[in-house]
Formats: structure tokens, sequence, C-alpha cells
């Protein structure tokens, strides 16, 4: 019971993780918390669903392919809604309402276009169901813990070994001191949007295909708890928001089997106030020691 | 032709002028200094030759090209490097990734392998600390990362604000030495900003003093050391 109860944690644990490195990228580099994240990732859910269902494309094409649009469309927002409030030196606060304001541009958006109601996912994958030593594990758990494994390590090793990452960790740093180093800070933030959304887009596409649903609210309450667990981990900090979205997701799950299902949620923000109290930067996060 | 020019440079943070119509140059091979007491608009001078701030009025020209309205991020890729008061490196990055990130927009491999090694050889401590995250390095260590992650631009002009802020003594003769040997050996052209007029007039060809966003005098360094009104007002004698 417990192992099992541990797996399923790690699986929605993971897909938190993806949603809340787009959290903590963008808070990283801009200090604002992109409210529309959530919606993001729902989007993204539905730009799967709707190339594989209605495209003859192969999963493996058109999962993709709905991985850059939601990119582009990330792009977009920070193109269309922040950076013209961020060049003009308005503060957080009005970045802030405007990130509300496309969230909810998003959820109506969807509810417009694809109804209020919750759509099967497609299932291009058949899924098969393993029984190990009395613990049930399928083969789209597996895969689900498999790719957000692989999508972490991918974007640990491009944040801290490549050029582009030395840029962005540069421009979390210090925007005018990266730009001083020939850095193109906007193409930069650009970037960082772009990838925290194709992430999301990922997480959309697991949860449609884990759970076989998608819906146009479905951000809120994943986009909270992937919020959450980027303010566990360490807001900003890259590690921080994957052990953030694994320890969330396992929390949340024991708590649920072996308490109760209906604190599922209460378990998961007990936690979050509990270390906010004790360690407020959060479990990786930054002490602000700056030396001046 | 001056290397740098700068014509009648006007900057203002939202309605107040911080600078009123700045008008000066610096030579190739020179160090200049531009001189003056907190406030007076060096530092916004600087800020706007990168363009990290913006500019009301006048121009900025570099090697006869008006960089006036260049972005940013495209200003170092043109031969200026800027080593900005309060030192700006990456302090949670190790001295080796700030020295390294200096040369960001390189591509010569080999060279930037040999102007490593010349950077360690002017300042060995970076080297004995180069895994070192920068933000532990002490005061003077830093103000050496940031003029050797400048030097690592592979720059014609150096524009250093302030490097001796909040340095001991020692520390800041060490600074000054180190200028002077920049721009002899290495035959680096330097914009030198400075409040310590009296160590600035003995390192630079020429200076020009700022008031209140205005320059109110110019000359050689060893004009303005003989000049009365100057030696009382800066210099405290
Ligand atoms: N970001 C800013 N917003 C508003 N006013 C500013 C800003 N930066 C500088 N100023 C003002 O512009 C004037 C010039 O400042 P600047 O920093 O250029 O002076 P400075 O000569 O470098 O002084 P210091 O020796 O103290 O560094 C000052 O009156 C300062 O208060
Ligand atoms: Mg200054």
């Amino acid at each position: 019971m417990f192992v099992q109860q541990l797996i399923n944690g790690i699986t929605v644990g993971g897909i938190y993780a993806l949603i809340a490195l787009g959290y903590t990228m963008v808070y990283g580099i801009l200090k604002i918390v992109n409210f529309a994240h959530g919606d993001v990732f729902m989007i993204g859910g539905f730009m799967g669903l709707i190339l594989a269902q209605t495209t003859n494309l192969p999963i493996w094409i058109a999962y993709p392919l709905a991985m850059l649009i939601t990119a582009l469309i990330g792009v977009l927002i920070e193109r269309i809604c922040y950076r013209p409030i961020r060049l003009h030196g308005a503060d957080a606060l009005a970045i802030l309402i405007s990130a509300l304001g496309v969230s909810i541009f998003l959820e109506n958006f969807a509810q417009l276009v694809w109804g209020t109601e919750t759509h099967a996912y497609v299932q291009k994958i058949q899924r098969t169901a393993y029984n190990i030593a009395g613990i049930t594990l399928s083969n789209i758990q597996i895969g689900v813990i498999v790719l957000c494994i692989i999508l972490m390590i991918v974007l640990y090793l491009v944040v801290n070994k490549t050029k582009m990452g030395m840029a962005m960790r540069a421009t979390s740093q210090s925007i005018t001191s990266a730009q001083l180093m020939g850095i193109n800070t906007e193409k930069v933030i650009a970037l960082t949007f772009g990838v925290g959304s194709a992430l999301a887009c990922v997480a959309g596409i697991l949860v449609g295909t884990y759970y076989d649903a998608v819906y146009p609210l479905i951000g809120y309450s994943y986009g909270l708890k992937a919020f959450a667990a980027a303010i566990l981990g360490g807001i900003g900090s890259v590690p921080g928001a994957m052990l953030g979205g694994f320890l969330l997701g396992i929390v949340e799950t024991l708590g649920a089997g072996y308490i109760s299902t209906g604190y599922r949620d209460a378990f998961a923000f007990g936690i979050l106030i509990l270390v906010l109290l004790f360690r407020p930067s959060g479990l990786l996060g930054k002490k602000h020691v700056d030396k001046v | 032709m001056a290397m740098l020019e700068i014509n009648d440079l006007k900057v203002k943070y939202g309605v107040i002028p911080a600078l009123k119509g700045l008008t000066f140059h610096v030579d190739e091979g020179e160090i200049v200094a531009l001189i003056g007491a907190n406030g007076a608009g060096k530092t916004t001078t600087l800020h706007a030759i990168s363009a990290i701030v913006d500019k009301s009025g006048g121009t900025i020209s570099f090697n006869g090209k008006n960089i006036t309205n260049e972005k940013a991020y495209k200003i170092v890729g043109m031969g200026i490097a800027h080593v900005q008061e309060g030192r700006g490196i990456f302090s949670e990055m190790t001295v080796l990734e700030n020295l390294m990130i200096g040369a960001y927009l390189r591509k010569d491999k080999a060279d930037i392998q040999a102007d490593l090694k010349q950077v360690y050889s002017l300042f060995p401590r970076l080297e004995e600390r180069k895994a070192q995250n920068a933000g532990t390095l002490s005061g003077g260590e830093q103000q050496m990362l940031s003029i050797g992650r400048a030097l690592m631009a592979k720059p014609r002009m150096l524009l250093l604000d302030e490097p001796s802020m909040g340095l001991a003594p020692v520390v800041v003769e060490d600074i000054f030495r180190t200028i002077r040997k920049l721009n002899k050996e290495l035959h680096m052209t330097i914009l030198l900003v400075e409040q310590n007029a009296q160590m600035t007039l003995h390192v630079v060809n020429r200076a020009y003093i700022m008031e209140n966003g205005k320059i109110v005098h110019s000359g050689t360094a060893k004009e303005l050391r003989e000049n009365d009104e100057i030696r009382k007002t800066y210099l405290g004698l």
C-alpha cells in the first residue's frame, strides 16, 4: 500500500514539477508570478488533444507540434501582455494584474471554443497494467515518470552546461549586467517563456493521458498546486521546482491514501504553510546573502 | 579623431535632469577621468554610453560610428566594456563562469583561453579561486573579477565606475596600479569615474570635473592638480 501510494505520488508529483518549472523559471528571471501559466498548461493539453484527434499525425509528431504551438503562445503572452508593461518601468503589481487578465481570457476562450465540459483524451497508447508484488503499475504511469525525469535532466543540463543556459542564469541574476556582457536579454526572456510553456504542454498531455480528461478550468487547480510546489522548493530555483513538485505529489497522495481523500488539497497546502513558516525561502531557495 | 566622442549628452530621470548637456572625448590610448561628488552624474554618463539609460538628447560616437541609438547588449560587441559601480558580478556563478561570460560574444576559443591566461596573470587570486562562487569573494577580489571579466570581452575601451569604492587603501593602490598597467602594457583606452581625485589625478592623462550634471572644469591631470580652485574643492589642499 505504501509503495503503491508512493508511486502514484511520484507520478502526479512529476507532473506538478513540469508545471512548476515554468513558474520558477519566469520568476527567476523577471521576479513576477505568471498567473496565466496554469492556463497555458490547459491550452497545451487541448492542443495535444486536437492535434492528435483531428489530424492523422502520429503522436510523436502531433505532441511535439502541440509543444511548439504552446511555446509560441507563451512567448506571445509575454510579448503582448507583459513586455510593454515591463519596458514601461511599471511595477510587478501591474504585470500581476495583466497576468490575471490573461488567465481569465484563456479560461473563457477555452470555454467558448471547447465548451465547459470535460473531454475524454485521445488514447493512442494501449494501456496495460502490470502487477508486481501487489503493486499495480500501468505503462502510462511508467511513461509519465520516465518522461518527467528525462525532461528535468535535459533542462538541468541546458541551464547549467550550455551557453544559452549561462545566459539564462546571468539574466536571472541581473538583466543589466547580462546586457553589458552582450546577452540579448529580451531573447532570453522569450526563450524562458517558450521553454516553460512547452513543459506545461507536456504536463497537459500527460494529465490528459493519465486521467483521460481535459477541461477549460483544469489549469486552475494544477496551476495552484504547481505554484505551491515552486514555492515549496524555493521559487526561482530549478532543482527546487523539481523537488517541490515530487514532494507535493507524494505528500498529498500519501495523505489522501492514509488519512482521507477529502483532505488531499489540505495536505498539499499544509506542507506549504509549514515550509514557509520554518524556511521562508523554500527548501532549495537562496537566502539572499548578496554581498555589497 | 577621438575614440569616444560625446556631444551635448542629456539624460533625464522622469522629469529631473541628471545630465544637462555633456561634451567630452577620449582619445585612443588615453586614460581620462570623470571626477565629481556624489550625485554629479558620473554613473549616469557611463550608463548612457552603455545604453542602460535612455538619452533625452545628444550624440555618442565610438571610432567614428554613431552609437547613440544602439541597444545595450550591442555595445560590448562594438568594443566598449563596462565595469559597473558596485562591480555587477554574477554572485551565484563561479569566478571562472563570470570570466567566461565576459567573452559571451566571442567565438575564437583559442584566443579566449589566451586572454583567460592573461587575466589570471594580472590577477593570480582569480585563478586560485576560479571554482569558488563569486559572491564569496572579498570586495577587492570582486573588483578584480569585474575588471577581469570586462577584459575577457577583448574590448578597445574600458569604462570603470569607481573601482576604488569601499576598498581598503592598500587594495585601492593595487587597483590603481592595475589600471595604469592595463593602459601602459595592454594599451587599453580607459574612461575612469572616480571620487578619489587625489589618486586619480596621478594616474590619468586628462580629467573632466562634473557638478550637477555638467562639466565644470577640464584639462590635463597636471593642469588640474595645479589649479588653485580644484586643489581647494577636490583635493582638500
Ligand atoms: N535610476 C534613477 N532614478 C532616478 N534618479 C536617479 C537614478 N539614478 C541616478 N539618479 C539621480 O541622478 C543623479 C546622478 O546620479 P549618478 O548615479 O549618475 O551620480 P554619480 O556621480 O555616479 O554619484 P556617486 O558618486 O554617488 O556614484 C543623482 O541626483 C541621482 O539621484
Ligand atoms: Mg556613481
